[in-house]
């Protein structure tokens, strides 16, 4: 047996300094925007996962070094041959209305519910041959072929669990109890007043000895970045999670007395600021062109200006916090005669080139402006398209830009999160999550296919080594910043940021000190 | 005609309006790129053709347009809103859910900026080109001429970070668990903010309109005459030029009446105040068709009630009408 992890000495070796918590207290974070609902799993956006990763579990955790650590399994087993994945589950888990918790509850939700609800997780799920109950707190899922990225999977907005006797044989989508959300979490969901507040309070019958420590939690709707940024000035909140202010707030906040600040906490996601340059008509389509504008970029004053220092440039597809991350690449520094250099080699014609910006805040219109900015300068004649969320996912679906501003998240494996964005064979309109630059190159294409199911990590590292290599030369996209969000928070409030996805599940081990 | 007469004539074309504002919205909002399946599917960060999908049927999305209009319109016709897919809610329940919050904002704002506006605005014209009309008439210019968001800040940053005198932010303390006078109390001191921002605009405009209109008025025949039969300059102003005076206004805060609805998405966004702007707002952003048709619906209702409502006020001020 290899990598058994005996996770209930974890267990007692983390809950060693127990003593030194303190019980009680409401913490209040701000949340925006508002969520459309909190039953994760069906709903996958960014404030539904840091409010239900509370009321939800999966499997595992991961701490900040992506490491997994046990949540609702107590211990795993990965077979010898890396096909059969065996997890022992805690045996004293209740539901929030007091039903047991139990293997069938994982099945259910796994082969059941998710594989029909949530895109992200049915990818992984093509791997599994079967997933099986052998006893009340056994799960063993038996794998098709080996799938290296599969121990990254059990994380809570990936695959919450989900109880059975509420969801099965119902419209899952339309299930009234999507409202009143029921999971295993260290906190219960007590009441959402729309356009203001969603009330969570303590789990008293969590499996956890003495935890978890808060008695309530407010997750606060404040829909203007500049409000937040007082309220936190005012002590009417206690934390801001990542993105919640604007950047040119973060430096005056983070000064304040009795203020820390972490960039911990989303090594599992760590979004990748990119523009995707479409490949397939225009400027963009030419190489030569793409890596002038990767010359021309000044990445390092976006970082250091638009972003008030937070960050890294990225030099490859992978983030440098994910796995498989590789510097041996050509670095593109910021080079205006390099730029202009291959921008004749392209033979551009002076065809102007629409920049499509996120539209989710100043930052992002700033940063499109710096990129006009810099492209004018070497020559290249472009104009910032305005454009609102509906619009720019719909833009990005119907292929209809030269060069547009996304970010991704990575989840911890380039099998996970970056593939995806290369591959020719997700090359589809109508999603904005694919290969939306229309990249087409069919040795990369069976260099990621073999990556992901390679038996060992060194396989896999050279074969990622190779494609990012490779990616970085043929400049699909233009790859910006590895983005930094930093979790402002009193600093009474402790342990808050612990794991890999930071203050989403983040609230089962914090606590004030009194 | 008879008041009622009128008041059912106006009534049945209000209704064909609404039915053709209905019919205009639904194009109109269908018209803007995206929908909402693409939305949620763009806020998840991950998304295949067999979950969007999924969510357009959901949504009935993947029915033909003539079908989603003809099924709206017939439940709207049976006074049924229909359904928030996004909100998972029905979305006159969520409509009524918010429409306290607004109200209370706007008809607070509405009915200070009024009184203000109208006792400032005779005050000034009382002392018409003495320092006190100069004094009233900068602040009036001052109030009307500056963007509301920026007095909002502005406003938070004196009374509520500086000072400290009222919450910068929200509807009530939240958890706080009030009752009784102290809820009340605690509602107000949030309210204070909204109000005031959103109420100084409005004040400014009816002031202004107030002064030139009694200045206007004043210089009529029959208060020459009222004022040779002897009458006093009190009643003078109350019963004849004040009542000819405010008939320009009555019809501008008609106007803004019918705004009270949908009127306040910036003070309500900027004040975390949880109303039916910020959800018109959010609905849009969110292509969430069914509650902004539903919120478009019952401003529209607004619009006309209080214009209704307005013609009825003339007669009251002016027999003559």
């Amino acid at each position: 047996m290899r990598n058994l992890v005996t996770a209930s000495l974890l267990t007692v070796a983390m809950g060693l300094p127990a003593a030194a918590q303190d019980s009680g207290g409401r913490l209040d974070i701000v949340l925006q925007p508002e969520p459309p609902s909190l039953m994760l799993g069906m709903v996958q956006n960014a404030p539904t996962q840091l409010v239900a990763g509370d009321i939800f579990e999966s499997l595992l955790r991961y701490d900040t070094d992506l490491n997994p650590q046990p949540s609702l399994a107590k211990s795993w087993e990965i077979s010898e041959d890396a096909l059969t994945y065996t997890f022992k589950l805690h045996e004293d888990v209740k539901w929030h209305d007091g039903e047991p918790f139990t293997s069938a509850d994982v099945v259910f939700a796994v082969d059941k519910l998710l594989r029909e609800t949530n895109p992200r997780l049915r990818v992984s799920l093509e791997h599994v041959e079967s997933i099986t109950a052998p006893d009340d707190h056994t799960v063993v899922f038996q794998l098709k072929n080996p799938f290296g990225p599969f121990i990254g999977v059990f994380e809570a907005g990936t695959m919450p669990i989900l109880p059975k006797h509420i969801y099965e044989g119902t419209d899952y989508l339309n299930n009234p109890a999507n409202n009143t959300p029921i999971g295993t979490g260290p906190y219960k969901f007590n009441e959402w007043e729309k356009g203001n507040y969603i009330h969570l309070v303590k789990n008293e019958d969590y499996y956890l000895d003495d935890q978890p420590y808060l008695d309530e939690v407010y997750y606060r709707i404040i829909p203007d970045a500049a409000s937040r940024a007082v309220a936190f000035e005012n002590g009417e909140v206690d934390v801001l999670p990542g993105g919640s202010v604007e950047n040119w707030d973060v430096k005056r906040l983070v000064e304040m007395d009795g203020v820390c600040s972490t960039g911990k906490g989303w090594e599992y996601f760590a979004p990748h600021a990119m523009a995707w340059m479409n490949n397939r008509e225009g400027p963009t389509a030419d190489k030569n062109f793409r890596k002038a504008v990767m010359y021309a970029m000044d990445r390092e004053f976006v970082r250091d200006v638009i972003w008030n220092g937070f960050g890294k440039v990225a030099t490859s597809p992978v983030s440098s916090k994910t796995n498989f991350y590789t510097d041996d690449t050509i670095m593109y520094d910021h080079n205006a005669e390099k730029a202009e250099e291959m921008l004749a080699a392209s033979g551009y014609d002076g065809e102007e080139v629409r920049i499509l910006p996120l539209p989710y805040g100043e930052t992002w219109q700033r940063w499109a402006e710096a990129m006009k900015q810099n492209l004018d300068e070497v020559g290249i004649n472009s104009t910032v398209v305005a454009t609102d969320v509906a619009g720019w996912n719909q833009k990005q679906s119907d292929w209809d830009f030269d060069i547009a501003f996304t970010y991704l998240y990575q989840y911890g494996d380039p099998a996970l999160g970056v593939s995806r964005s290369y591959l020719s064979s997700n090359i589809e309109k109508g999603s904005p999550w694919n290969n939306v630059a229309g990249y087409v190159n069919e040795e990369v294409d069976a260099m990621f296919d073999e990556a992901a199911v390679a038996a060992t990590p060194e396989a896999r590292q050279e074969l990622y080594t190779k494609i990012q290599q490779q990616l970085v030369d043929d400049v699909p996209v233009a790859w910006l910043l590895e983005i930094e969000f930093p979790t402002i928070y009193r600093c009474e409030v402790k342990d808050l940021v612990t794991t890999a996805i930071g203050v989403n599940d983040g609230l089962r081990d914090a606590w004030i000190e009194q | 005609m008879t008041l009622a007469a009128a008041i059912f004539g106006r009534a049945a074309k209000a209704l064909i309006t609404l039915l053709l504002i209905v019919i205009l919205n639904f194009f109109l909002i269908h018209a803007a790129p995206g929908d909402p399946a693409m939305v949620m599917a763009g806020e998840a960060g991950a998304a295949d053709e067999q979950f969007i999908q999924q969510l357009r049927e959901q949504f009935g999305l993947d029915q033909p347009l003539y079908v989603q209009f003809w099924n709206y319109v017939s439940g709207v016709l049976q006074l049924d809103l229909g359904y928030s897919y996004r909100q998972q809610m029905p979305v006159l329940d969520l409509i009524l859910d918010r429409l306290p919050a607004t109200l209370l904002l706007t008809l607070t704002a509405f009915g200070m900026s009024l009184l203000l506006g109208v006792v400032f605005g005779m005050a000034a014209a009382a002392r018409q080109g003495k320092w006190g009309d100069s004094a009233i008439t900068s602040m009036a210019l001052l109030f009307y001429a500056t963007p509301l968001f920026w007095v909002a800040l502005m406003a938070v940053v004196l009374f509520s970070v500086k000072l400290g005198w009222f919450p910068a932010f929200g509807y009530g303390t939240v958890g706080a668990d009030l009752s009784g006078f102290e809820m009340v109390l605690d509602r107000l001191r949030h309210l204070f903010l909204p109000a005031l921002t959103l109420g100084l605009f409005f004040m400014a405009v009816y002031l202004r309109m107030t002064r030139s209109s009694v200045l206007e008025v004043s210089q009529m025949d029959f208060v020459k005459t009222a004022r040779s039969k002897g009458l006093t300059e009190g009643t003078i102003r109350r019963r004849h030029i004040l009542r000819n005076a405010l008939l320009p206004v009555v019809t501008l805060a008609g106007l803004q009446a019918g705004q009270l609805v949908g009127g306040a998405v910036l003070t309500e966004t900027v004040f975390a105040w949880p109303g039916i702007g910020r959800l018109m707002f959010e609905s849009l952003t969110a292509r969430d068709y069914n509650t902004l048709l539903g919120v478009f619906l019952v401003s529209a209702a607004m619009v006309i009630a209080f214009n209704i409502i307005t013609d009825i006020v003339y007669r009251l001020i002016d027999p003559r009408i």
